[in-house]
């Protein structure tokens, strides 16, 4: 792969030896593929020393997906950033997976089509992140996550193999392959391109900002809304310390004195935005909401959203540290899971911030704190324990979009049995019988009955 | 000892199992292999709960989903597997995984199952999945299972998605070309084509139903009758070439049934030579037929996925001494 290609200066690789989140690992060699021949070349390099490898693309994953343990070769998938066709009639693009995710949506903006999975991070994620982990964002209540937008992908399987999973044809022969390498956090082989669904821009848009006084009172909102039969586009909470924040930083407008706000957005036809609109402004006054604002034109909804999509911007500039978590319970739970959230962070006397996907029962509850202080990170470490705790106590999974990575490998078996983790890791094989495909992610070591228990090397999360 | 346990221990001690639904599509995905001794199993029926306000619905696998449906409407809630069936069992649609009519608008029914309970050929329970809408927590066993013709484990309970129902619902026929009509009408719930008619279901408010069939001056219609033949097949293609399919079904004369936008196409027929003739022109075109009824001496599939090594260590992995509707998905068969 020519020089510029491949590096390994200390410097460098240290880089490379994390996500977004806390875990870091140990880089080997990081390598920049430019084709999907490249990469299978990279793979088999990797193969014949011996040599694990790990899939990154922008970094920004939150769960440790993109650390490299056990000195793993890290492939990065930047430089595969092109757009390589896109079919307006089939609403339909081939990509690299190094495109970035909004670069996308602007390059068929013109077409009037989207691509509709937008995690908050769209500026800066890829594609072919977005594939590793499922990505959602606001938008996926009604559209489904990326896996329901992705139709194919070539992939580098673990020896360096290329297959094609799914195709665009509805149905693929056989086990639907497409479907479970989306969301398997690179440790299926890597995507070298990928064909997604483009999704055509709604006639009508409606963008409403929904403040209360009491958090509880926005969250039945939630549940009332679901209950109601409505599901809309977007169905977004934020809370007081939060809005305040991002209010200072954008000035969208949010009311600074809401203990709490719903971001909502309801699409399609004109008919149907105008009775869910009713409805909701309804459901959410009859709940305790003060006012409830409707924004129609581009401009204004634009300025609502802006808050919304500041958010993480705004902590960043304010936060020496902070630790984003990511839980879903079922959305009638969500009023009691929220309330332990505040107790909990109040039990470690942490500041606990709440930006998040509310309509799916997605919460994201946010610590802030100084990293410097002594013995911050062991109560940031307890409080996450606790929230999973709650979370699956109320019958929630362990993550809804970030993914298992390093971060949660180690709870998932007070999510799932010795037989289903067993059987997890039978399919993982299936796909990469030598294990050189990011190792020791999402299942826990021992999670293969018999198999001995071992410290992953050169990791601590 | 509970079902699941019951049934775990019936298939951990047989040596083939075939597993039943209500029974009409066992010719789906290849005959059981009849020279084992085969024991019949049966998923469980019945709807586990039922959560309107969270728009879930747990439900064994046994259950017909005219049963499930008729649950759900008492709520004004809807999960559209729709199978042309209703006697059919949710594992069996599950497991044959053809998705209704209504996927265009709805999607494909792999995205409506958000957990499973299966019973692996080792006779273990596994669950995978989770019972929220949204979820990434380890491999998705959901979308393994939809389309896996009953040869990685038998489903015994799964949580769907459900949705409301919409207020108004109605097919409408048009003299348009399908493709215009495609791109004229916001997210509509069916365009089905057979060359001389274009038949169009239009769901939602009923304000935006009535006005978009005035506009383009639909007509009220039945829905779209089914090519009618005792040899009957689903062909899979890239939606954009629908249209030379249909040319070339022309010129072989089977008659067909296209979803627009969609890429399934049925067709039927009496005479088995031109189901196999149908699948040949769909393998010309970039697409395959999916064996649905009749013609016995057809390959179910036709056509061998060129990542099938993959598929057989999968089958391996789960059911690794072959017990599990023997014979089915002949492909997917560990050769290393
Ligand atoms: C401020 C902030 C906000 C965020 N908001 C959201 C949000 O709203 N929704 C959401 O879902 N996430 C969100 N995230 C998390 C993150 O952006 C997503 O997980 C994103 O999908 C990661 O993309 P990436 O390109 O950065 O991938 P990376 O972090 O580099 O990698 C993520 C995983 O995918 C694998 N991978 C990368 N490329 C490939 C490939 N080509 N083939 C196979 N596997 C591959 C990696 O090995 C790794 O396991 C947020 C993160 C931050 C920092
Ligand atoms: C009372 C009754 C009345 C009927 N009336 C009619 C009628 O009028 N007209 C008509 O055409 N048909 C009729 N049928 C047949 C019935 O409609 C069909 O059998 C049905 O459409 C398909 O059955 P099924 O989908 O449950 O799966 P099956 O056809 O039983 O099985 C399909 C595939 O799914 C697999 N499978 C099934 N269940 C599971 C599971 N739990 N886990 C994993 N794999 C599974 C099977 O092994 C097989 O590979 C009737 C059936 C009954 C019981």
């Amino acid at each position: 792969m020519g020089r510029g290609r491949v590096r390994a200066e200390p410097l460098e690789l240290i880089l490379y030896q994390s996500d977004a989140g806390t875990a870091r690992g140990q880089a080997s060699v990081v390598c920049f593929p430019e084709s999907i021949d490249d990469l299978s070349f990279a793979i088999r390099a990797a193969n014949r020393h011996c040599v694990s490898f790990v899939a990154r693309g922008s970094g920004t994953g939150l769960a440790g997906g993109a650390t490299p343990v056990a000195n793993s070769l890290v492939i990065v998938m930047t430089r595969m950033n092109r757009i390589l066709e896109v079919d307006p009639v089939g609403r339909v693009a081939w990509v690299e997976p190094g495109v970035l995710n909004l670069d996308l949506t602007r390059s068929v903006r013109h077409l009037g089509l989207h691509y509709a999975p937008d995690p908050s991070s769209q500026q800066a994620c890829t594609i072919g992140g977005n594939v590793g982990t499922n990505a959602g964002g606001p938008h996926c209540l009604s559209a489904g996550v990326t896996s329901a937008h992705v139709l194919a992908a070539d992939v580098v399987l673990g020896n360096g193999d290329i297959v094609r999973l799914g195709g665009l044809e509805p149905d693929a022969i056989g086990y639907d392959l497409r479907g479970c390498f989306v969301g398997s956090e690179g440790t299926m082989g890597i995507a070298g391109s990928i064909a997604v669904r483009l999704t055509p821009d709604p006639p009508e848009t409606r963008t409403l900002l929904a403040d209360f006084t009491s958090v509880d009172a926005a969250a039945e909102t939630v549940s009332g809304i679901i209950a109601e039969g409505i599901v809309p586009a977007a169905l977004e909470m934020m809370d007081a310390p939060i809005t305040r924040l991002v209010e200072e930083f954008v000035g969208a407008g949010y009311p600074l004195d809401a203990e709490a706000v719903l971001l909502i957005e309801v699409t399609g036809l004109i008919g149907g935005v105008d009775a869910e609109v009713d409805a909701i402004r309804r459901v959410a006054l009859e709940r305790g909401a003060r006012q409830v604002k409707v924004a129609i034109t581009e401009q204004d909804r634009m300025l609502l959203w802006k808050g919304r999509k500041s958010a993480f911007g705004a902590i960043a500039k304010v936060a020496p540290d902070y630790y984003l978590h990511d839980i879903v319970v079922p959305r009638t739970r969500l009023v009691e899971v929220l309330k332990r959230v505040y107790e909990i962070a109040d039990e470690q006397n942490l500041l606990v911030m709440n930006v998040f996907h509310a309509g799916d029962g997605n919460l994201h509850p946010l610590f802030v704190f100084d990293g410097s202080e002594p013995g911050i990170w062991e109560r940031v470490y307890a409080a996450g324990d606790g929230i999973i705790q709650a979370c699956l106590d109320a019958g929630g999974v362990l993550s809804g979009e970030h993914g298992i990575g390093l971060e949660k490998r180690d709870y998932m078996s007070l999510a799932y049995s010795a037989e289903d983790l067993d059987a997890q890791a039978r399919l993982r094989d299936a796909f990469d019988p030598d294990g050189f495909a990011n190792p020791e992610k999402i299942l826990p070591t021992g999670s293969r009955c018999g198999e001995m228990k071992r410290a992953p090397e050169g990791t601590w999360v | 000892m509970t079902a699941f346990a019951e049934l775990a221990e019936q298939i951990g001690n047989a040596t083939a199992v075939e597993i039943m639904g209500a029974g009409t599509q066992r010719g789906i995905g290849g005959a059981v292999d009849a020279s084992k001794p085969i024991v019949e199993v049966r998923a469980p029926t019945g709807i586990v709960s039922l959560d309107p306000a969270d728009m879930t619905v747990r439900v064994l696998a046994g259950t017909p989903v005219g049963v499930l449906s008729a649950a759900l409407a008492e709520v004004g809630q809807e999960c559209p597997l729709d199978p042309e069936n209703s006697a059919a069992t949710v594992g069996g649609v599950l497991a044959c995984g053809c998705s209704g009519i209504r996927r265009i608008r709805y999607g494909p029914i792999r995205d409506r199952v958000l957990e499973v309970r299966f019973i692996t050929g080792g006779g273990r329970l596994v669950r995978g999945g989770g019972p929220t809408v949204k979820n990434v927590s380890g491999y998705d066993f959901p979308r393994l299972m939809v389309g896996s013709h009953g040869t990685l484990g038998m489903l015994v309970e799964v949580v769907l998605k459900t949705q409301p129902i919409a207020n108004k619902s109605s097919w409408y026929t048009s003299e348009l070309a399908p493709d215009l009509l495609r791109t004229s009408i916001y997210r509509p719930a069916c365009i089905a084509w057979n060359g001389k008619m274009t038949y169009v279901l239009l769901e939602g408010h009923e304000i935006d139903v009535l006005s978009q069939a005035s506009e383009l001056s639909l007509e009220p219609a039945q829905p779209p009758p089914h090519p009618i033949g005792e040899h009957r097949g689903r062909i899979s293609i890239d939606p954009t070439r629908i249209g030379s399919l249909a040319k070339s079904l022309g010129d072989i004369k089977v008659p067909w049934l296209a979803e627009i936008g969609v890429g399934t196409m049925h067709v039927a027929t009496n005479n088995a030579a031109e189901l196999h003739d149908a699948r040949l022109v769909a393998h010309g075109e970039g697409g395959w037929l999916l064996r649905e009824a009749g013609a016995p001496l057809l390959d179910p599939f036709g056509a061998v996925p060129s990542n099938r090594e993959v598929m057989g260590r999968i089958r391996d992995a789960f059911d690794p001494l072959g017990k599990l509707n023997p014979g089915r998905l002949p492909f997917a068969r560990f050769t290393p």
